[in-house]
């Protein structure tokens, strides 16, 4: 027939390439893990990467965080060039943390430093989960014991956004004394009266959650965070039973009184500088009431 | 329960069981073998030398679990005068897998608190495991806060595979629970000494562990995961945990070297368990020590080197001196 010379029929098979294969492309489109809404990243970022379709709360970068919640340009960062050594000569964790560094373009799980909210000062860490799980290791300990000691120095208060799995395997007994020295600093910052917000973020788990995180004067938390101090597997495996899907959510810690507040993203910089203006000044607020 | 036998001990059992065969025959034969059974005996005690002498770290695990390895409560009873018990965390109720109370060391009012576990199926459960759930350590603060507005020395016993993980203990803030306890001992104006006396499991055990003095006895091991946990993430495979045991540097020795606790505290050959009054003796000795040192430092200074004592724990390198050393 002659219609079959016109027709575009494939003489051969296409085989999909492993990248034509993924559902979204990498980069350009997100997939949304609750709701499966595509949308373009670009766009995404336009609204915090909050789904316009469920609300659930995508993970951000360190400094993303740190664009979205302080003052613009008001950010200044402490102990940038800190990154981990190996005291355990563990195998293949210097590789893995280059790995992350360069995946990353960070140094270390954790971004420090001092900028405003609302005008307000603070002093303020946010952690990145894409660098080894958020993982707490001495940089990470270290670089939160500074931060809050430049806290009590410039009396100012402390806000650290967690995003962990918990105490970094890798550097052993180290890292787990990282959980007694960042209480032990923020214990030297209740002492001066400064107060300490901490607002977990998907994940804050194991070591970290029972540390630091869990010791805000005010603890807040974003909307389906995962929190909590033991692994969901390892729970289901003592106990022999599935959990329920809202076990360890923020709302969950919120129906056991474990939170003050869970805050939606886009709420949540409102909301750290109404709580920043009530406690300031820090040290002479009552007398300056006082004194009219 | 019978006494566990540990797999490395074999040699020294089958020598053992020789050597009473011999004494045995002797007497029912009227044979002199006094000569051989000499001999063997050195041999015995040599072959002991080696194998406890040469613990490798998964043999020190082994020995941190043996069923009859002593306990809080069997050091407690050794080491002090005047102990009595007290109970409850006045929140939610009385957890049995930490025990705590006030008695007398050489004379001197102090507060002890430590985990406890069972050495029996049926103390294993009432115990759960020495894994404590929120209430433990709730109960272990309140009575470190006793000790502090009566200005009585702390000592606590770490000995856990860890906190307890459960629906219950999530639900009552198990993180919280622990975290707090961190941030309070941290701030403690009382001496506070501590000893892991078997295994020290995590956040669980650490929740006991901020103090002025750390020290472990010799077979006990500390680590921020168990072998098998740490092999299974690691290799995906729990039978993996010797390797993970070596990895992980969680032993004794490897922690003093390391610079993570203050002190080892020698055990009897063999494990505390041979023992039990000789390894108390050994503890009190540690404690003793310790406390002279300790007593008597102005609360703002045991404060201070406290906190200094713990940020001083880390390992860090900067990018700058990286590219330096290139």
């Amino acid at each position: 027939m002659i219609r079959d010379l016109f027709s575009k029929k494939k003489k051969y098979a296409t085989i999909p390439s492993e990248e034509a294969k993924q559902e979204v492309p990498e980069g350009l489109m997100t997939k949304c893990p609750k709701c499966k809404t595509i949308m373009y990243t670009k766009e995404l970022r336009k609204i915090n990467m909050v789904c316009n379709s469920c609300g659930h709360h995508h993970s951000l970068t360190a400094y993303e965080r740190i664009n979205l919640t302080l003052d613009e340009n008001s950010f200044e960062e402490f102990e940038k060039d800190m990154i981990a050594m190996d005291p355990l000569e563990f195998p293949s964790y210097l590789e893995k943390s280059k790995i992350d560094r360069e995946k990353t373009k960070l140094n270390e799980a954790i971004v420090t430093g001092t900028g405003t909210i609302s005008g307000y000062p603070t002093v303020i860490g946010v952690m990145d989960a894409r660098f080894r799980m958020g993982s707490m290791g001495s940089v990470v300990g270290e670089k939160i014991a500074i931060a809050i000691e430049r806290a009590i120095e410039t009396n100012k208060p402390f806000i650290l956004f967690s995003a962990s799995g918990g105490a970094r395997m890798q550097e052993g007994v180290f890292s787990l004394m990282q959980m007694a020295k960042t209480s032990a600093a923020l214990n030297q910052l209740h002492e001066k009266g400064l107060l300490f917000i901490s607002v977990m973020t998907h994940p804050t788990t194991g070591g970290v959650s029972a540390s630091f995180a869990s010791l805000g004067d005010i603890n807040l938390a974003e909307p389906g965070a995962l929190i909590g101090f033991a692994g969901r597997r390892i729970i289901e495996q003592t106990i022999r039973q599935k959990l329920p899907d809202d076990f360890q959510t923020a709302e969950f810690l919120l129906e056991h009184g474990q939170l003050d507040k869970v805050v939606s993203r886009n709420e949540m910089r409102s909301t750290l500088g109404k709580m920043l203006q009530l406690h300031y000044p820090q040290v002479n607020g009552r007398e300056g009431y006082l004194n009219g | 329960m019978a006494e566990q036998q540990l797999s490395f001990e074999k040699p020294i059992v089958e020598l053992k069981n020789k050597i009473s065969e011999l004494k045995a025959f002797t007497a029912e034969k009227e044979i002199d073998l006094s000569g051989e059974i000499e001999k063997l005996e050195e041999r015995l005690e040599q072959l002991e030398k080696d194998i406890y002498g040469n613990l490798n770290p998964w043999e020190r695990v082994q020995i941190a679990r043996h069923n009859k390895r002593p306990t809080t409560l069997d050091y407690i009873k050794r080491i002090f005068t005047d102990f009595i018990e007290l109970h409850g965390d006045r929140l939610y109720g009385d957890d049995q897998a930490i025990v705590g109370g006030i008695a007398r060391f050489e004379g001197l009012p102090v507060t002890i608190i430590g985990h406890q576990r069972g050495k029996d199926t049926k103390e294993n459960i009432k115990r759960n495991f020495g894994m404590p759930h929120p209430e433990g350590y709730r109960k272990a603060l309140r009575l470190m806060k006793q000790a502090d507005k009566f200005n009585r020395p702390i000592i606590c016993f770490i000995d856990t595979k860890g906190a307890d993980p459960g629906i219950e203990s999530e639900e009552r803030g198990q993180s919280e629970a622990i975290a707090r306890n961190l941030i309070e001992m941290s701030g403690l104006r009382v001496p506070v000494v501590c000893i892991v006396i078997g295994e020290g499991g995590s956040g669980g055990a650490l929740a006991l562990g901020v103090g002025d003095r750390i020290f472990m006895l010799e077979n006990s091991t500390y680590s921020v995961i168990s072998p098998e946990g740490a092999a299974a993430l690691l290799w995906k495979d729990s039978s993996l945990a010797k390797r993970a045991a070596e990895t992980m540097k969680i032993t004794a020795p490897d922690l003093l070297e390391l610079g993570l606790i203050d002190g080892m505290v020698q055990e009897v050959r063999g494990g505390a368990h041979r023992d039990v009054d000789q390894q108390a003796h050994e503890i009190a000795e540690t404690l003793s020590q310790s406390l002279q040192e300790l007593v008597g430092i102005e609360p703002e200074t045991l404060v201070k080197k406290r906190y200094e004592k713990f940020k001083n724990i880390g390992e860090i390198n900067h990018v700058s001196d990286i590219i330096v050393m290139k």
